[in-house]
């Protein structure tokens, strides 16, 4: 067989937003890897923010004066939703990795009936604790339990 | 199968087109067909063959849905062309493209090479130490049926890379082995008559390996013959890390059957026929 030019057709990172047709499980997957690098920037901010207090109170100062606007506010808010889906989806995945909700192996019959299935009443359960978390967060946030 | 109700009608058929000799990507093309009840896919696709476009490219076998030859992207999801009918999906409009995750070779052609050669890396076959009692067998192998049940889902994979064009990890990392090598490389490791599992965790559990997937599902949702790739995925999983700490119980695969003592041989049963290989 002689060796033509094939086309890559690889999905990259729209194999992970891409689709429209896929499960919730996938959209899951998708927010947990975003929310994971959210996470990540905000170590970043943090480290270099709390880092400047070695350089003296004058910098320490400026800094705080400029984490603590409005929108740095709106941002502390999101960083505790990706924390909070993060953490909790976390656990579900964990859970499912140790083969703990995936149930055994059993012959395919005909409509199938996947392990997505039978983890589907612990992500309900999940996305149930993210929400309430959220709304408990949210109310801390915007100063409502004063 | 769906509520749509099946009447014969015309179908908008946007196939992505690519031949290597001419273009430098992929692109879309239009044919309007004629469709009735009962109609597959794959019949559509030889009907367009036949009478309007006899140089569109597609790959099929056994048209039955047990050769995985004719996996394709279909209405944006990843299925046998021979497995669907075409009013189950639309009454409109159908989109068929090449598997991604996988190079195209003309057409509706995926190249399955980097499918068929992760699934040699991880031993698909039963690995014993007694070599000359594999080659010359004097016995069977007991197993239980109950052992076999823990095993007998993930044997149904076709090979035809749906899973593997749906897997959003992927998509991401070409060296991830992928929801059609780590499935079989359980299947294998769980047969009670394997001892193979040391050697197939090199590979399963490296930086390519089973912990690379995060549970997306697409391959159980796609996967046309009920194999449930991210199931065998999670529990090849367990099988590591309970393997790491030592909290794997070993079970040395049994040795062959002895003959039934006591038994004599019913006259009007004709002896085996001799090896073949």
């Amino acid at each position: 067989m002689t060796d033509s030019k094939k086309y890559p057709n690889r999905l990259g990172l729209t194999g992970w937003l891409g689709g429209g047709r896929w499960g919730v499980e996938r959209y899951l997957y998708t927010l947990h890897r975003l929310s994971g690098l959210g996470l990540l920037a905000y170590f970043l901010l943090h480290i270099l923010v709390t880092s400047s207090r070695a350089f003296g109170m004058e910098a320490w100062e400026r800094w705080m004066g400029i984490v603590g606007g409005p929108v740095f506010r709106v941002g502390e808010f999101l960083v505790y939703l990706a924390f909070a889906y993060h953490a909790i989806n976390g656990l579900r995945l964990v859970l499912i990795e140790l083969g703990f909700a995936v149930g055994k192996a059993e012959e395919p019959v005909y409509p199938y009936r996947s392990s997505v299935n039978v983890q589907r009443p612990l992500m309900v359960v999940a996305m149930i604790v993210v929400v309430v978390l959220v709304v408990a967060g949210g109310y801390q946030f915007l100063g409502l339990s004063h | 199968m769906t509520d749509i109700e099946q009447k014969e009608t015309d179908i908008a058929f946007y196939i992505r087109r690519y031949v290597p000799e001419k273009d430098a990507k992929p692109f879309w093309q239009e044919f309007t067909l004629h469709v009735e009840p009962g109609m597959t896919v794959l019949d559509g696709l030889h009907r367009i063959k036949q009478t309007q476009d006899p140089s569109l490219c597609i790959r099929y076998s056994c048209r039955m849905g047990v050769c995985g030859s004719c996996g394709m992207l279909i209405n944006g999801t990843p299925t046998l062309a021979c497995n669907t009918q075409i009013l189950h999906l639309t009454k409109s409009r159908l989109t068929l493209a090449s598997l991604p995750n996988f190079e195209i070779i003309k057409d509706l052609v995926p190249d399955l090479t980097s499918l068929f050669s992760k699934h040699r890396d991880i031993r698909p076959y039963i690995l014993r130490e007694d070599k000359e009692e594999m080659l010359n067998p004097s016995g069977e192998l007991y197993q239980h049926p109950d052992e076999l049940l823990n095993y007998l889902q993930f044997t149904y994979c076709i090979k035809c890379g749906c899973c593997m064009a749906a897997c959003p990890t992927l998509a991401t990392d070409p060296e991830y082995l992928g929801p059609q090598a780590i499935p079989q490389g359980y299947r294998f490791s769980t047969d009670t008559r394997d001892g193979g599992f040391a050697l197939r965790k090199e590979i399963v559990g490296s930086a390519h390996g089973a912990f690379r997937c995060h549970y997306a599902g697409e391959c159980s949702n796609v996967c046309p013959k009920g194999v449930d790739p991210a199931r065998a995925i999670q529990l090849m999983k367990r099988q590591l890390v309970l393997e790491y700490f030592h909290l794997k119980k070993w079970q040395k695969p049994g040795g062959p059957l002895g003959k039934p003592e006591h038994a004599e041989r019913k006259p009007e049963v004709p002896d085996a026929p001799p090896f073949t290989v």
